[in-house]
Order: structure tokens, then sequence, then C-alpha cells
């Protein structure tokens, strides 16, 4: 017996947009499923993994502190993602931005102004481009893969913070404890709510969902980006530089992503520590596609993937559920999001090719 | 054999109730405009598609074609118009691939041999099938299919990509074929050939059977009217126009391909002035397209002053660069290069023209404006399409070609460079085609055609210079050159150079001394 996927003639242009909210209803489905396996009441567990969280004032400032990032990052990787520049480092490019921008607020240290939040803020997406900058370069001179020269750098990034606040700029009075000092109120992003964490970084995440839009939309760069992704040799012929594009999408990548982390550390964090990011940089991967890779739907898709680190914390708290559940539901989210994606294209059978009388007698079904 | 087929492809019945009968040892045309179906009947007869209506009976009896394979147990061979072989393996290994049941390659080798033999079809099992001429590889997909001893045998333009003296030699396989009783489904554009080879012909339009008659007793004209449904106008032969100052000169331009089967070229010089049509001819992959990509600024030139547009050098800059001195370019590649198969007509017409007609202002986009464009390519040149929101992968080959043709010389160009500009392009928008290019050219605009299509040379080319092996020949007008002549030089030469090479003098000896 043979399982064969069979291209569908017409590709529905309603289901390619529903494919997210399917994958999202599928996810909730096999959750179910699983906190009834492990012994756990399944629609206590939904309620508390996926509504809890955001029934309160509270809890969606938090929502929003966590979606922020995820967005900012996304937004850029979508960029790079349409033009076939796979920029799988935003993790380091945020961890370098962080340290950037925070190393920039501790030489500031005792010497504050109101000059120091913009300064921190372009030292973190400078710091961001640069690391992404690494990649953009050994593709460009020597063909490298982005993919691998970015993810290792992440790695190399980590290690980097890390031995800046073990070691040079731990905090002098901090009991050898692995931090730096904390920042200066002006080094700081201002609240927006009082009694909240919700800060000012949370607005740059919406001016950049508008921004990447109008560029992807509007502009003959956007329109470049789309062309050299969809038919670079066609490109060619238009004469937009695969170059250019490659060191635009990168460095634009790295720099949101620097962004973020410099946003992270200058708000809800406050300090360096050895972990400013609980994998942002991973995860806004998954953002970036459950959004179709576009600026509004990855704004959505922001939200439900911060829900999933807010309700992976309460079925810790409340019912003592693993923190592993929220990488579990973030793995199904996607493995969905896929299969549904390919099943909207091709449509599954069994066995062999059908003769023309079978294929006339069957219907012309959408997706499952 | 066959009796009301219908296939119907979303937003268009492909197929509507086909009849078609074809009878042992008879050579049969298939004739049509693009998009007439003749493809789809083919590929359902083939078993790629599957007729929604109708049935085939093979020899009288009622079959089902459920896919290639069942089509050649039957006993029906195709020859592909585009050759799906591997460059770096032997002609016998390819066939191996090709066929069921190959058994040895050795034993496989020999058959091989004594079918080309018995056929005229000079070809060597062993060799690579990289180092074969376009014409040989053609030779390979026929003995493929004789191999399986087919009693239908279906050819898709098979002369579009040989030359004058190659299509003699294909013709007389073909007669010998028919002769042992096997019955040829000849598929092609060119009416002249259909005229002098095939014994009966069945016309099609917008996917209906119109007319049946005998090839022999018609003429190209009456041939092309029955397709196209009205009257044709054939352009006027040029006049030789006063060629007005050089805006394109190629000098001494050479360049290494890049890819491990294309061509390298060496030494070429030209010159298209204003308000001439030049033509060069020759058998793909003779280097056209190293050199068309050398034109373009996709590929640059090792010497800026290689290539002058305008008296410019422009060897090192870009196509964006050269499009802004007023090159347009009509590329070999329609779908992937010329056009993105999914973006919409209106964006397509952006691809090239973003720098003119205010489609794009301070790096924004107005669509509005790239939407009238898109318009005005579709209403100008009877693109058949849904409108400017269709996506390009949704147009037939032809009306593709005519899109792209039709955005490049609506920008108004000082030079446009065509390569095979009515390539798949049926009679009727052929002609429209030519007539455009001609326009251009009292224009005073400088247009380069490069195409193998020697009738389409001739009918629209002030001057004419052949490409072989990488070289260009020196130009002659075409008023004192004839198609015999070029032929020869396009294919007799090549054959020659195959083993020891001979240099451009030698070809200019030739053109010499046929002239």
């Amino acid at each position: 017996m043979l399982l064969r996927l069979e291209a569908r003639g017409a590709t529905s242009q309603a289901m390619v947009y529903l494919a997210p909210a399917l994958a999202v209803a599928l996810t909730l489905t096999g959750g179910a499923l699983l906190f009834t396996v492990l012994g756990y009441d399944a629609g206590r567990a939904l309620y508390t993994f996926f509504i809890q969280p955001i029934t309160s004032v509270y809890g969606l400032t938090e929502l929003a502190i966590k979606a922020a990032p995820l967005c900012l990052i996304a937004i850029g990787l979508a960029i790079g993602f349409r033009a076939n520049v796979w920029n799988i480092g935003a993790e380091g490019q945020l961890t370098v931005g962080a340290i950037c921008g925070g190393g920039v607020a501790l030489a500031a240290w005792g010497a504050e102004g109101p000059w120091l939040l913009p300064a921190m803020l372009i030292a973190g997406a400078l710091g961001g481009m640069a690391w992404a900058a690494v990649p953009a370069w050994l593709k460009v001179r020597f063909n490298a893969n982005e993919i691998l020269v970015s993810l290792m750098l992440t790695y190399v990034a980590g290690h980097l913070l890390t031995y800046l606040v073990y070691g040079p700029w731990s905090d002098p009075a901090g009991f050898g404890f692995p931090e730096t000092r904390r920042f200066g109120e002006e080094g700081r992003l201002p609240i927006l709510v009082d009694g909240t964490r919700l800060h000012m970084g949370t607005l740059l995440a919406l001016a950049a969902v508008a921004a990447g839009w109008f560029l992807m939309a509007r502009t003959l760069v956007g329109f470049q980006i789309k062309v050299i992704g969809l038919t670079p040799t066609a490109a060619g012929y238009a004469g937009f530089s695969q170059h250019r594009t490659i060191w635009l999408t990168l460095l634009l990548g790295g720099g949101m992503a620097g962004l973020t982390g410099v946003a992270e550390v200058a708000g809800p964090i406050g300090q360096l520590l050895p972990t400013i990011s609980p994998g942002y940089g991973f995860t806004a991967i998954i953002v970036a596609f459950l959004g179709r890779l576009h600026p509004v739907g990855i704004l959505f898709a922001a939200l439900v993937m911060a829900l999933s680190y807010l309700g992976g914390e309460a079925v810790q708290i409340s019912m003592g559920l693993p923190l592993a559940v929220t990488g579990v539901f973030q793995g199904m989210l996607l493995f969905f999001l896929l299969a549904c994606d390919v099943l909207v294209r091709y449509r599954l059978r069994l066995g062999l090719p059908r003769v023309a009388s079978a294929r006339r007698a069957a219907p012309e079904e959408a997706a499952p | 054999m066959l009796r009301g087929i219908t296939k119907r492809f979303p937003g268009c019945l492909a197929n509507d109730r086909v009849d078609l009968a074809l009878l042992p040892g008879e050579i049969h045309a298939l004739l049509g405009e693009n998009g007439a179906g003749k493809s789809t009947l083919v590929k359902i007869i083939d078993g790629v598609l599957h007729a929604d209506a109708g049935e085939i009976l093979w020899e009288g009896v009622p079959v089902q074609i459920a896919g290639p394979a069942v089509a050649r147990r039957l006993g029906i061979g195709m020859v592909f118009q585009h050759f799906s072989l591997f460059g770096s393996l032997t002609v016998a290994e390819n066939i191996a691939l090709g066929i069921d049941k190959p058994g040895r390659i050795s034993r496989l080798a020999e058959r091989i041999g004594a079918v080309a033999d018995r056929y005229g079809l000079g070809l060597d099992p062993g060799r690579l099938v990289h180092t074969l001429s376009v014409g040989e590889r053609q030779r390979v997909e026929i003995v493929r299919c004789l191999l399986q001893d087919p009693k239908l045998l279906i050819m898709d333009e098979p002369t579009s990509v040989l030359t004058p003296q190659e299509v003699d030699v294909l013709f007389a396989t073909v007669r010998r074929l028919a002769a042992e009783g096997r019955t040829i489904l000849y598929i092609s554009h060119k009416l002249e050939e259909i005229r002098t080879l095939c014994d009966r012909a069945t016309v099609m339009r917008a996917g209906r059977v119109v007319a049946s008659c005998d090839p022999r007793q018609e003429t190209a004209r009456s041939l092309a009217e029955m397709m196209i449904g009205g009257e044709l106008t054939i352009p006027d032969r040029p006049a030789a126009t006063a060629a007005g100052e050089p805006r394109l000169v190629v000098d001494r331009l050479s360049l290494s391909t890049d890819d491990p089967f294309g061509t390298d070229i060496s030494d070429i010089s030209f010159a298209v002035r204003a308000g001439e049509v030049f033509g060069i001819a020759g058998v793909a992959g003779n280097g056209q397209a190293e050199l068309l990509s050398a034109l373009s600024g996709e590929r640059l030139a090792p010497a800026d002053a290689a290539v002058k547009i305008d008296g410019r050098a422009v060897g090192h800059v870009g196509p964006r660069g050269r499009r802004a001195l007023g090159l347009a370019f009509v590329p070999e590649e329609r779908l992937g290069r010329g056009a993105v198969p999914d973006l919409s007509l209106a964006d397509n017409a952006l691809l090239s023209g973003y720098g003119r007609h205010g489609m794009v202002r301070r790096g924004l986009i107005s669509f509005a404006n790239a939407r009238a464009f898109a318009q005005r390519i579709v209403e100008s040149f009877g693109v058949v399409a849904t409108g400017h929101r269709a996506e390009a992968r949704s147009l037939s080959g032809g009306n593709l070609q005519k899109f792209i043709v039709g955005r490049e010389i609506l920008q108004q160009p000082r030079l446009l460079i065509a390569a095979a500009p009515t390539w798949g392009v049926d009679a009727g928008a052929a002609v429209s085609i030519h007539r455009a290019l001609i326009d251009l050219a009292a224009q005073g605009v400088a247009v380069l055609v490069i195409s193998q299509d020697l009738d389409e040379l001739f009918a629209i080319s002030d001057r004419i210079a052949v490409m072989f092996h990488g070289r260009l020949s020196a130009s002659r007008a075409t008023r004192r050159t004839s198609v015999e002549q070029v032929g020869l030089l396009m294919g007799g030469l090549f054959d020659q150079v195959d083993d020891d090479h001979v240099d451009v003098e030698t070809g200019e000896k030739v053109l010499n001394s046929v002239a």
C-alpha cells in the first residue's frame, strides 16, 4: 500500500489564510488529549494554560510584554525569509544587542542624561546588525550557508554574555552573583501603565508592524525582496541585486533583533543577566511562519505564542506541570501549521494513481 | 480513434468534444494557435491527463490510458519539445532510464546502434549527452521511442530547434516510419513543413476541431487562416531603411560560461544601428544564452568597453543602468526570467518597467500606474488573460510571450534586444509581434533579434549574422543571402567543429564561398 501526496488543482486562498487558525485548533485538541493521557483534568489544564493568563489587566500587559519581542524579531526575520535569506540566529543578534545597549548603560553609570536611552537603543540595533553582518559577508563573499553561520554565532554570543556578567561587567557590589549593576532610571524604558511592567518597547513592536507592512507592500525595495525570493533569475533579469538584498535583509533582521535585546534589558529586566531571553529569537521563527510572513499576521501570531509562554508558567505554578509544556505546545503548533500548509496544497491518496473514472468521481473537497 | 474528448480546466474548456481519427501509415498534422488545446489533447493520448468525457479507441477497442506507462505498452510513443536528458550520462544510459525493461547496457547499446542505423539517425550510444548537438539529442529521444516499437509516434514541435539540413534528415526518418505502417501525429506551427510532410491535417481552435484537410492542397496562408479563423496580413519585407548611428556596439567580447554545459563566447564584434533590425541566427546552445546575458548586464563583461550603448561603455554596468540608457530586453525564458510565475501581470509589468511610466516614485510603487501599464499591454498586444490581476503562470506560453514583448516595446526603448520573440507563439500573434518590431525600427529604434527561426529572421531583419561555437560570423544584408546559405553556416560547420575546432576564418570562408 502506498501513501501519496497529490497536488490539488487550484489552491484555495481562503484555506491558505485559515490554516493558522486550524493549526491552533488542532494544537488545542492535541493538548487536551495529552493532558488527559497524563492524568490531568484537560478542561482545567487548558483553561489555566490559555484563558486564565489573560483574565486580568496585569495578565494582558504581561502578554504584551512577551508578545512585543517576538513580534519585533519576527517582522525582521520575515522580510529576510521572503527573500529566501534564512537568518536563524536572531537569538544571538538579540544577545549582542543587549550587550551593546547594556554596555552603554554601564559605561554611563553615574553620568546619565536623557540622551542615554536613545544611545542604548541605537547601540543595541547596531550590535545586532554587526552580528548579522558576519553571515551576510560570508554568504556574499564565500557563499557560506547563512543558516549554519547565524545559528553558530548564537552560541558565541551566549558565551560572550556569560563571560561579561561573570567577569569584567559583574556588579562590584553584587557579592559575586552573575549579574551587572542595575541600570539607572535614565537607562530604563518608561512604564506605560502604572503598577504593571508594560514598557515603551511594546510600542516599538507596533511601529515595526506598520513599517514592515509599508516596506513590503508599497516600496520598490519590498518588491525586489519578493521577486528575489520567488524567482532569483527574474530578479537578475530585472536588475535587482542579490548581494544587496542579502546584506539588506540580514542587517534589517539583525538590527531588529538587537533592538529587541536592548529593549528587554532596558525594559522588564533592568540589568544584564547570564540569560536574558527565553528563546525569543528561535520562537520568532515560528511566529514569522505562523503569521504567513505578513506583518499583521505576525502580530496575531506573536500574541498566540506569548500566551503559550504565560500559560506554561501558569500550569507550572498551579498544577505542577513541567515548564517543558511550553515547548511541547509551541512544537505542536508548528507541526500542525506545516501539516495544514501541505494539505492545503496537496491531498493524501492511498494506493496507486487512479484512472480517469475514479478521478472524476472524487469530489473537490477542501482541506481537512 | 478519439471520440468526443472533453477536458475542462478551472476557468477554461481545453478540449470540447474533440474527435480525431488516426490511420496506420499516415503523417497527421495537428494545427492550432497557442491555447487551442493541442497539448491537452496530446497529453490525454499519452495518459498524462485524463479526459472528463469521451472515449479513446485503440485499434477499435475502448481503452483507459491511465498513465504514460500504459500508453507505452499500447504502442504510443512521444517525442517531447523539450528533452529530459541527463547531460552527464551516455546516450545508452539515458535511454535505459527512459524505457521499461532496458536490460543490460551493452545489449541495449547494440539495439540502439541497430535502430539508429536502420532509420538513418547517426548516433553513438557511448557518447555523453552533453557533447551532443540539439539535433542529436532529439535523435536520442526518437530512438528511445522507436525501441518500444510504437504504432503511434507523437512529435511535438520537433523542428523548432533544428537547422534546415537537420530538418531534412528528420523528414526522411519520419517518412520511413510512416512507410512501415506507423502513424505519426505531428504538431507544429511551421505551416510550410506541414505542407511538405503531412498527408492530413486537423485544425483546432479554442478547444474544438474546426477543420480537417489535406495540407498539400492548401497554401500556408489558407492553413493559417483556418487556425486563426480570420484573415492574415503578413508584414511587408522591410525596405532598406537608412540606418542611423550605432546604438549598440559589441567589441571583441569574450566570456567564459559558468554553466558546465554552456558555451564560452569569444571575440564577438558587431554593431546595431538606429533604425535597423539586426538578426543573429544559430542553433541553440552555441553561446546565444551567454551573449544575451552579457548584453542584458546579468553578466558583466571583462572589459568595460566591450559593450557600448549609445557610445557609452557599459560592460561593467548592470541591467538597471543599461535600462536607464534606453535598453529593453526580451529574454529567452518567459516564465522564471521574463516573468515571475506567482505574481500578477501588474507586478510583472513592474518587473522590468519600474523605471518608467511613473510606476515608481522616490522608491514608492504607484500600483495605479502599474495596473494601467499592464492593462495597456494586454489591450495593445491582444493578450488573453483575465485582466491585470491574473498570475503570470496562468497565461499560456504564447500569451505570456506577447505580454513580455509588449511590456518591453511599450517602454519606448532606444535599443531593443529580443531573444526568440515569437517562440511558441501562433501565426497570428507572430505576425503582430513582427510588425511591432519592424515599426519600432522604423521609428529609429535599434532592434537586435536573436532567434533559431530563420523564416523569422528573413522576414524582419535588415542584416543577419550567424553564431556557432561561441563565435559570430560577419554580418551581411539579408537581401543578399538566402535561407540555405545561412542554414549551411549554422549546421555544416557545427558538425565539422565537433572534434577539431574550425576557427572564425574558416567560418567566414564558408560564408564567402556560399555567397
